[in-house]
């Protein structure tokens, strides 16, 4: 799926169709994962999938933000005019932004620390905004909640896979404990910049190479 | 002044925002289509990077000195309302350039970089010369970026590619490779 029909998708006006809560959080989680399906959200997949725990913590963190901008976007989404709905919105994640920040900040200062400025940051992911603009500003606030809730959840698991990924094979260590033993000899490249593209770009071919056995296996069976 | 030029080579090669700092990445794998798109909205950018780091100054040395708290907030604020105003500008005196630039324009709000930058020179305490300084290798950095990555993908448009190598999974191993080649330059030293 590229970005233009991710583009679209977001685009479409009206109302999603109505669906039930378990459906609107699962959607998230897979049919329309963020970042392996949608790709939306790129700068921090990328930027604190490092170690294990940094994408967990920034995966969560997204899902409080996204839930709670959920909750608020569809609750004032009758009485915003239409010309200063972006930027209200905006508002109201930056606000929460600002929450989650202060929470780890008080929680966990490692983690903290180590996302740096990629935890207020959350404020321009794409992912966001856009959930923010087509879902929770058309529907009641449960569904904006479950929606924030899947989607935050499926952006987690997406840094959860990339991060383990990339600390198991950079450091040989899952959330710092040792894995491989001693003779290990980490491949520290999969901890810099370059590694973060190579791994998600691995995981995409890897991905559209098993759907496409699957479409082959579907024409051959028809 | 060697400061000057350490923070402008440190934005533009070393800590290039895009492929070494993964700010702005939507637009990288966006907008990266062609090269002339990329090259306009990559200059774009810069000028908004400029108006931001002079903005984010302004306001965190004279009115969010007690209350960093609102630093998000406000910074947001500032860049949204800063693209709005370039937006209006650009489309009054410059009409060709407006139908040039089309959606790319209030797109520029979401782009990670923008804050980031805004939080990056709050971070690392600069002055305003050395916060307009980082904003042009930054916005510099990123058109150099966009249009490599252009170049490279106008090519690949062409070129006989497997069935799964087609979307974006060959586009980010392409930006690995691009990323890998930038790391050289960490030789030149770490940032200031």
């Amino acid at each position: 799926v590229t970005t233009a029909t991710a583009d679209q998708a977001t685009l479409m006006p009206g109302a999603p169709p109505p669906a039930s809560v378990a459906a609107d959080i699962w959607r998230g989680i897979v049919r329309e994962n963020p970042v392996l399906v949608q790709f939306l959200g790129m700068c921090p997949t990328m930027a604190v999938t490092n170690t294990l725990a940094n994408g967990i913590a920034m995966g969560l963190a997204t899902a409080f933000v996204m839930v709670g901008a959920g909750l608020v976007v569809s609750l004032v989404r009758k009485y915003v005019a239409h010309e200063v709905r972006i930027t209200t919105y905006i508002v109201v994640i930056a606000t929460f932004v600002t929450l989650a920040d202060m929470i780890l900040a008080a929680g966990f200062p490692v983690i903290s620390k180590a996302l740096g400025p990629f935890m207020p940051l959350i404020v321009s992911n794409c992912l966001t905004l856009g959930r923010a603009e087509s879902f929770a500003a058309k529907v009641g606030p449960v569904r904006a909640m479950a929606d924030g809730l899947g989607m935050g959840l499926g952006f987690t698991a997406s840094l959860a896979l990339l991060s383990a990924i990339r600390e198991l094979l950079g450091r040989g260590s899952l959330f710092g404990f040792d894995v491989f033993g001693p003779r290990f000899e980490p491949w520290v490249f999969m901890v810099m910049p370059p590694g973060g593209f190579l791994t998600l770009g691995i995981a995409l071919l890897g991905l559209a190479w098993i759907l496409e056995l699957r479409r082959r296996r579907a024409e051959v069976l028809a | 002044m060697s400061n000057l030029a350490w923070i402008f080579v440190s934005t533009l090669l070393v800590n290039n925002f895009t492929l070494v700092m993964f700010l702005g990445l939507c637009s990288f794998f966006g907008v990266t289509a062609k090269v002339e798109t990329a090259w306009r909205l990559g200059l774009a950018n810069t000028f908004v990077l400029l108006l931001t780091a002079a903005g984010a100054w302004v306001l965190n040395t004279f009115v969010l000195l007690h209350t960093p708290f609102l630093r998000t907030i406000a910074f947001i604020v500032v860049v949204a309302s800063g693209v709005q105003i370039v937006e209006m500008a650009v489309k009054k005196h410059f009409p060709v350039l407006f139908r040039q630039l089309g959606i790319y324009l209030p797109l520029i709000t979401t782009n990670c970089a923008i804050l980031g930058l805004a939080l990056f020179q709050t971070a690392r305490h600069y002055t305003l010369v050395e916060a307009l300084v980082f904003a042009i290798g930054a916005g510099l950095g990123l058109t150099l970026a966009l249009s490599l990555m252009a170049s490279i993908r106008e090519r690949i448009e062409v070129a006989d590619m497997p069935v799964i190598a087609r979307r974006m999974g060959l586009v980010l191993v392409v930006a690995s490779c691009l990323s890998m080649a930038f790391m050289g330059f960490a030789g030149m030293g770490s940032a200031p």
